[in-house]
Order: C-alpha cells, then structure tokens, then sequence
C-alpha cells in the first residue's frame, strides 16, 4: 500500500468510527432489549465466554417459559473498565431498557454508575464485592451473593461436611489468592471463623499469593510444613492447577482441599489438567439448582447450542447469567412497557418462584438495596470427573467423602 | 502558528465547547475519554516528547495520584481539591525521587525505560498489601447521586466532568506551548538530540530532565485525581498495571511525538478508532472475541512503520498549516 | 524454620530459575547484538508453548523432543521477523522500536485468544508430576529435566559464538557495527541470524515450560515482564548474565515467598531490578557500553 492509499484509507476509517457513535436511535418496539455486558475478550475471557452461553439461549427459553420476546445486546468488556464504561453508554443509546453483567466486580461498578445516572436497570449476574449494592442506587439490582454471604454459607457447609462424614479436623492451612475476590474471601473467613464453634479447628497459617504466579512451590512447601489437617483453598483456576500439581509432586496428602466459596476447583479445566488428580476436592460455592424445573429447561437448550460442553462446568455462570436475564423478562412482563422507571419498579416487586429460576437458592426477592439475599451454596465435589453436589442433602446427587481416600494420617 | 492554524484551532475549540449541547451521553463519555488520554499523553510528552526520557510506568503517577485523593475523600471527607494538592506533591516527590536516581546513576535510554516500569510494578504490589486503602479488594468510595453540580466535591452529571477534562486538556496545551518556547523548551530539544553536546554548551541537564519529570509527575497525579472521582472505585491490578502505562503513551506516540497536538490526535484516533472496530464488527455481525484487539494491532503496526513520526505532522502539512517541531 | 523446608524451596527456586534464565538468554542475545529490546518475548513464548501442546495432542510427541522441530520453525520465523520487519527499526528511536514489538504483542496475544480461546492447555507426561527423594529432599523430575536441558541449550548457544565462525561475525557486529560493515559482513543477514537464535531459544523454553504451566493466550505479557527483569539484573547483551539472573531471580522469589510473604515475593525481584539498575545499570555480568 503505498502512502496516500494508506492515508486515504485511514481518513475512511476515521469517518466511519465518527460517524457510528450518532447512530439513529431505533424506534420503540415491542420487544424488551437486554443489554448484556461481559468480558468475552482479556484475562477474564474465560467467564465471561462461559457466562455468555447462558445469555444466548435466554431468549428463547423465556419466550418459551414466559411468552415474552426479548431481544440480547451483546458487548465486550474486554476485562477493561473504561470499555465497560463506554459499551454501557453504547448499549443505551442504542435502545437498551435493561442492562445485564458483568462478572468483575469493578466493571460492574463502573457500569451500576452509568445505569444509575441513565435511569436503565442493571441487573447484576455475577460479582461479589459488597460495595455495589451499599451505594443507595435506585436502578441497581444484583441476584448474587456478596462475599460476605458467600463465605457464611460456605464455612456453614464445612461444619456440614464434617458433620455428615464424623470427622474431626483440628487444624487447617489457609490459602487465598490475593486478588479483589481472594482478599474480600479471606477477610470474611478472618472474621467468621473464630465465631463458630461448630467449627473446631485451628487455622495453623494463612498464606496469601499472588494471582499471577506461575510458579507455587514454596507456598505449597510452606502449607505443608505446617502439617495441617487439611487444606481450606480460596482460588482462581490456574493457580488451582499449579497448585494441585505441586501437592503431588511434594508428596502432600492432606485430609482434602475445601474451598469456603471460589471458583477453580470444579471447573472444567481443572478436571481435564489433573485428571485423576482433581477427584475429591471440595469447593462450597454458588451453583445452579440440578433439581429445580427451569434447571432441566435451560440445560435442554445449552445441550443443544454446545453439544461438545457439560452443562456441569458452565452451570454456575450460565445460570446466573439466564436468571439475571429471567429476571428482566419478568418484569417486563408484568410492567408491560419497556419504560425504565416502570422497569425499575418491576423488577423491585420480584418474587420468582424456585422452580423459575435456575441458580440454586429461595425465590427471587430484592431487599430495599436491590440485593437479593436468600441465595444458598452447595458443597460441590469432583466425583468421577464431574462436579456433583453432595450437600445441602435435599439437593444432593451424591453422598460427600472426607477424608479423601488417599489420605494417611501422619 | 499561522492564520489557518489559529482559524482551526478556534472552530476546534467552539466545536468542543458546545458539543455537549449536541452529543448523546455515550458521545459524552468517549469525548471525555478521549480528553482525558489526551491530558495524559500530554503529561507524558512533556517528559518523553520534549526532554527525551522514555518512562513506560506513567501508570504509577496515575495510581499514586487517584489513591492519594480518593483515600483523603473515602477516610476523612476530604474534597478533590484538597486531595488534589497532596496527590500532585506526592507524585512530584516520586517522580524527582525516581528522576535523582536515575539522572544521578547515570541511567538512560532503555534501561531508564525499564526503571520506570520496575516502579511502577514494586508499586503495584505493594499497593495489594496497603489494607488502609483497600487493597486488592478495591478502593470504593461513596456515589452521591447529585444531579446538580457539586464542584465542591467533584460530584454532578456527565457534562461537568467533560467540561472539566476539556479544561485540563486546553490548560495543558497552553502550557506546553508556552514550555516549548521558553528556555526550557529549547534546553529539552537539546537534550534531546544531544545530550552530550548540550553538556557542552554548559546546560545543565540534570536540571532540565528533573524538571521535565517533576512536571509531567504532576500533570499525571491531576489526571489521576480525575480518574478517582470519575469512575469511584480503584484498584491496584487496573490503575497500575503495565497496560496502563502503554495505553497512556501511545497517543501521543502515534499522534507524533514531541509535537503539541500529536497527543490530542493520538488520543482521539486510538479511541475512535477502537470504538470504530467494535462497531464495524457488530454491524457485520463478527462476534470472535480477540479480532477487534487483532484489527487495532495492525493499525498500531500500519501506523508506526509508515509514519514513524506519527499522524499529525503530515496532517499538519497537509491541512497547510505550517509545521510545529 | 526447618532445615529441609529451605533446602527444598531452594533446590526448586535454582531449577525454575534455570528455565527461566533460558528463556531470558534469547532477549539478551537478540539485545547484546540487535539492540532492539524485544517487548513481545514472553508472546513468542506463549506461541512455542501452543505448538509443543498441540505436537503433544496430535502426535503425544515428548516436550523434550518438540524442542527440536519448534525451534527450527521459530528460528526461520524469527529470522524473517527481523528482516523484513524489525531491520528498519534499527536507527529508530527506542519508543518507535518499543510501539511496534507492542503492537506485534497485542496481535499476537489476541490472535492465539481467537484460534484456540481462553482456557488452558497442557501435556500430560508421566514424569510431571514425579519428583526423586533424596532422605527429606525432594527434587521434582520436571524441573530437574528442564533445567539440565536450559543449561545444555545454553551451553551450544555459548558454543556457537565462541567457535563458529558465524558467531564470531555476529560477535564482530555487536561490537562494532561500523566496522563489521567496512569489512563486508552481511550485517542484515547476520543480525536476521541472532534473531533467529533468540527466537529459537525462547522456543526451546517454551517447550520446557509446557511441562511447568498450562498455557493461556494471556500468559505472555508476564513473562515479558519477567526476562526483562532477569536480563537486566544479569546484565542485558550477556549471555551468563540471562542464565544467572534466572537463577537469581528464581531463588530471591523463592526466599522472599519463604521469609517474607509469598504474594509479594515479585516486589523483591523488581526492588532487585531498581538496586542492580541504580549500582550497577550494565548488570551483573555485563559490560559497560
């Protein structure tokens, strides 16, 4: 290309990037249109592609359920904060009523401020810093449990675990990555753990590393030369499979790994890099319901756009990702308008039975805060390559097992 | 600067002085997006365009800048505007502290290039262990919903940050015009092409680089008390992260270094240009993750292997006005 | 703190430290010779890690013996990157050098996002996750193996330069690029030469790494990050340099993690960096230009 082709083609590059912004607002139609903000792109691609499956077949599975057409958005966050930002602005001048995302929780903060000034819902999928929800915003709605929560129902399945098993740990290494979510983890076990006495066990230390280490061999040497019990794992996925890589290598066999809340340790990746490796470990997190109606539904739909994926290492992220979606929908049925502010007010009188919503939890029911409270964790185990739920029993799929069999007491 | 360039000027300043008026509010936010990378890569030209110092750990002042005043504000109510002044003396003190080793140790060139990231990388981390401020977990401070203008704490709708990034961005092209035709400016182009022969001539350039640094520290730390106030929340993987620092400089890098509206441009090009793409794609209905940074890469690539000095002095030329440095 | 825990952490902190100082050894040639600092390193390695994943799923081709036909495809690569590519960068300044290895980064990076996605990919190998015991001491295979191979990978490259006469040619241009000129070298051939060899060096530490850490498309920018900080603690343009800044590196992380708290341990390798900068800006090993 020689010099003014080049320059003649970046001055059509240029007017076409000016121009998109002043694209025509559509007129008013009957569908609803669902904004939906996700990281499909950056170093949070992989959740946000995995939460994206569940966006894709909301529409419809809930014209389907509810008889309510609605319309999806998608945009890319690009794991970056100004991009949330500015896709936000995008989505709503384009003629979004209600946006949806975005799994980390400072985009998500970005977006909520944006949704806010607009006067546009946000429905929040997944993020956890209990920030979000403590601003006195009137348009932002979150069906995900903050970190506090999470680390509450997570240490209660562990008194669970023990309980069910009659085991007796006394002593525990601690191990968090220390990132946003690790961190808001690590503090709420801190605070907790000394207050339950159903939880008997010492933590003998707490090492926190960092999220991206690639290498975790003295972390490991230092958690093993404690000589605990067990080992409590709040992690991402990569560094899970280090990790677990170097436990075996240093010959560590504690009673098991229980994770009071993360992701990582049931995921697909972790399974398919460790193989027999990865059986028993024990993550109590947020799942989706394997019970409820809506669950066999959506899973019917997810087998049938992605024939090569198991709905079990998606469950979590899909399901929150439809409720979210189910969530607007429903208001939008009940509203009968697309207008914010009815939206808004809606979404606020939400009550979603169990049975229509696919994440595990009571029904759906926003506090004045706009955060939904009753929402559960499950104890999940690897089991023959497959996360399964062993606990709370009403849901279970199968009995939990503690200590891990390979386990010898030293 | 001739009768043309003056006339552009004025109608680019009026353009941008009534555009709220006008734009829709997602305008808004890329207009204030693309000012504030301008004001940025502005500071960071002052350093690197003008002296000659290549710093690729500008996030630093940034982060220390946005941490400063958000953590006066979110502990002890404090204003911006006094937050301000601690933000920018502390990013002086940093950056004078960085500039006096390196100058001193005789450090330039790429290996000065590697101090700074080294900087801006130690900060980082160590930030994740500041619990006062938060942490990893992330600095949130408190939305008031105002829909009336608060200057007093900074808070109001979109258009008062506009305008305020307008402001800063206007103020820091004023001064850097001015910069480049003092002394100062034409000690920094010496510096630049020479340094030895500017030693010769019985410059002192050690004088000469710290203050190019201690001013573009500063500029930085206002750009990052912004920031604070504009999105709410911090956190030390995304405020210092090395992206950061790359995102800042390659406006001005590929508006065209050294020159005064080479920021501006760079600033207003790469913006564009990425929301650009994203709409492109969407209106052809590609949806592959990684193909729009794919398509902004070769841009990057076209761009600096064609016009290694950058967009604007051959548009300066071709729209007649008379070439700035 | 126990005897053995030390001993232990120490020993892995060496081995890790080896590959690491391989993969820095390819920065430090291609700058000791090109001068161009190569800001899209760790995405070059990013990409030999694809490849001995994807020979490993194809054909269970061995890490160990991947690193002969990656290294060859990466060294042509790397010669051709330099000619046609980087060879008119060589006057320009530093951040028109720096922009146009970041923009190569960022198409590498996403590239590798959009043909195989974001989730890890690994090899399983039997030896992966065995390690020898000597009484308390435990020294894992895959380390010990990557490690012994860095230092062999190393050693040929030192070889070369020392004996062959290419190497001493290329010697000849890092030393005086004028002069080699004057007496007629290729200097553009022969510096597409280095770059080749840093290419397949990263390539071969690629291979090793595989065996190390599941690779993601966003691995590279870290690693960047890291050869850059052991090249210049070792001494950027030296060849021992890269391999003891490896070391170096891989033991004082290793310590830190073990004394002090290990999610801060990388903040001990870039205070390294700033003290080698400030004491001593050549390196440890390096010469002063």
């Amino acid at each position: 290309m020689k010099r003014r082709q080049f320059n003649q083609a970046l001055a059509a590059a240029g007017i076409a990037a000016g121009l998109a912004p002043f694209g025509i607002v559509r007129a008013q139609s009957q569908k609803l249109k669902v904004g939906v903000l996700l990281p499909r792109s950056g170093v949070q691609a992989l959740i946000g592609q995995s939460c994206q499956k569940g966006a894709d077949l909301a529409p419809a599975v809930i014209r389907q359920v509810l008889g309510v057409d609605i319309e999806l958005m998608n945009a890319d966050t690009e794991s970056n904060a100004d991009t949330a930002r500015t896709r936000a602005e995008r989505l709503i001048q384009e003629g979004a009523h209600v946006l949806v995302g975005a799994f980390d929780s400072g985009h998500t903060a970005a977006i909520a401020q944006v949704a806010e000034q607009r006067g546009i819902p946000h429905i929040i999928n997944v993020a956890a810093a209990p920030q979000i929800t403590e601003q006195g915003y009137k348009f932002v709605f979150r069906n995900f449990p903050t970190a506090i929560d999470l680390t509450r129902n997570g240490l209660a399945l562990m008194g669970e675990i023990f309980r069910t098993t009659n085991t007796v740990p006394r002593s525990a290494v601690f191990m968090h990555v220390n990132d946003t979510f690790g961190q808001a983890m690590a503090k709420g076990v801190g605070a907790m753990l000394p207050h339950l006495d159903f939880l008997p066990f010492k933590v003998l230390d707490t090492i926190a590393y960092d999220p991206a280490a690639k290498d975790l061999t003295v972390e490991v040497s230092k958690a093993k030369a404690t000589n605990a019990d067990f080992l409590m794992l709040v992690c991402r996925l990569n560094d899970a499979i280090i990790l677990r890589r170097e436990m075996a290598k240093q010959r560590w066999n504690p009673m098991g790994i229980i994770s009071p809340g993360s992701p990582g340790l049931y995921e697909e990746q972790y399974t398919k890099a460790l193989g027999p490796l990865a059986e028993y470990a024990i993550c109590n997190t947020v799942w989706f319901n394997p019970k409820s109606e809506m669950t066999k539904t959506v899973g019917a739909a997810f087998r049938q756009q992605n024939p090569k994926d198991m709905l079990d290492f998606h469950g979590t992220n899909v399901g929150y990702t439809f409720d979210a979606i189910m969530i607007a929908a429903d208001a939008f049925r009940r509203a009968r308008t697309t207008d914010p502010k009815a939206l808004a007010d809606a979404i606020r009188q939400t009550d979603i039975p169990v049975s229509r919503r696919m994440s595990l939890g009571g029904p759906i029911r926003f506090n004045p805060k706009g955060q939904v409270e009753g929402n559960l964790s499950a104890a999940i185990q690897n089991l023959k390559g497959r996360p399964t739920v062993t606990l709370p029993a009403e849901y279970a799929e199968a009995k939990v097992v503690f200590p891990s069999p390979g386990y010898k007491k030293t | 600067m001739n009768r043309r360039a003056q006339t552009l000027l004025a109608l680019l300043a009026l353009a941008l002085l009534v555009l709220p008026a006008f734009a829709s509010n997602y305008v808004m936010s890329v207009a204030t997006l693309i000012l504030f990378f301008a004001f940025t890569g502005q500071a960071w030209n002052v350093m690197m365009g003008f002296a000659g110092q290549l710093s690729l750990g500008h996030s630093l002042y940034v982060g220390v800048g946005a941490y400063t005043a958000a953590g006066l504000f979110f502990h002890y109510g404090l204003g911006p505007w006094a937050g301000l002044w601690l933000a920018i003396l502390l990013c002086v003190l940093l950056g004078a502290a960085i500039g006096f080793l390196a100058f001193r140790f005789g450090i330039s060139g790429v290996y000065f290039a590697l101090l700074t990231i080294a900087f801006a990388e130690f900060t980082r981390i160590g930030f994740d262990h500041i619990d006062w401020l938060g942490g990893p977990g992330g600095l949130f401070i408190k939305v008031a919903q105002r829909d009336q203008i608060d200057l007093l704490n900074f808070r109001g709708p979109p258009a008062m940050y506009y305008y305020a990034m307008l402001a800063l961005a206007a103020g820091a092209l004023a001064l850097c015009a001015w910069l480049l035709r003092s002394r100062a400016g034409y000690y920094w182009q010496a510096i630049r092409e020479d340094e030895e022969a500017a030693q010769a001539l019985g410059i002192n350039t050690f004088r000469w680089k710290m203050l190019a640094v201690i001013l573009s520290a500063a500029m930085t730390a206002v750009s990052g008390v912004f920031f604070a106030f504009y999105y709410n929340n911090l956190f030390p993987e995304q405020i210092f992260h090395i992206s950061r620092s790359i995102e800042i400089i390659l406006g001005p890098i590929i508006g065209g270094i050294g020159t005064l509206f080479g920021p501006i441009l760079g600033a207003a090009v790469l913006t564009l240009l990425a929301d650009g793409i994203t709409e492109l794609m969407s209106a052809f209905g590609i949806e592959i993750p990684g193909v729009k940074q794919v398509f902004y890469g070769i841009v990057l690539l076209v761009v600096i292997m064609f016009l290694p000095n950058g967009i604007w002095p051959t548009l300066a030329r071709r729209l007649g006005i008379a070439r700035q440095r | 703190m126990p005897l053995d825990l030390v001993t232990n952490v120490l020993i892995a902190g060496v081995l890790t430290g080896l590959v690491y100082g391989l993969m820095a050894l390819g920065l430090s040639v291609i700058f000791g010779v090109v001068r161009v600092v190569n800001f899209a390193h760790g995405e070059m390695m990013t990409i030999a890690m694809y490849a001995a994943v994807l020979l490993f799923a194809q054909w269970q081709l061995d890490p160990f013996l991947a690193i002969l036909p990656v290294a060859a495809v990466f060294f042509v690569l790397g010669y051709l990157l330099q000619v046609w590519m980087i060879n008119p960068f060589i006057t320009r300044p530093e951040y028109s050098q720096f922009m146009l290895l970041v923009a190569v980064a960022i198409i590498m990076v996403n590239a590798l996002l959009m043909v195989f996605g974001p989730s890890a990919r690994n090899v399983q190998v039997e030896y992966q996750l065995e390690s020898f015991a000597l009484g308390p001491i435990l020294f894992d295979k895959a380390r010990v193996y990557s490690g012994a191979a860095a230092v062999a990978v190393s050693a040929l490259l030192f070889a070369f330069f020392k004996f062959s006469r290419s190497g001493k040619a290329i010697r000849a241009c890092a030393d005086n690029y004028l002069g080699a000129k004057v007496v007629g070298l290729d200097v553009k051939h022969l510096y597409g030469l280095t770059f080749g060899l840093g290419s397949a060096c990263v390539a071969v530490a690629g291979c090793l790494m595989v065996l190390l850490v599941d690779v993601t498309p966003l691995l590279g920018p870290g690693y960047t990050l890291l050869a850059f900080v052991i090249v210049i603690v070792g001494g950027l343009g030296s060849m021992g340099g890269a391999l003891l800044g490896g070391v170096l590196i891989g033991v004082s992380e290793a310590m830190a993690g073990l004394f002090i708290t290990p999610s801060a341990k990388s903040m001990v390798s870039f205070a390294l960096l700033i003290l080698v900068l400030l004491f001593r800006p050549q390196g440890l090993l390096g010469r002063r230009t």
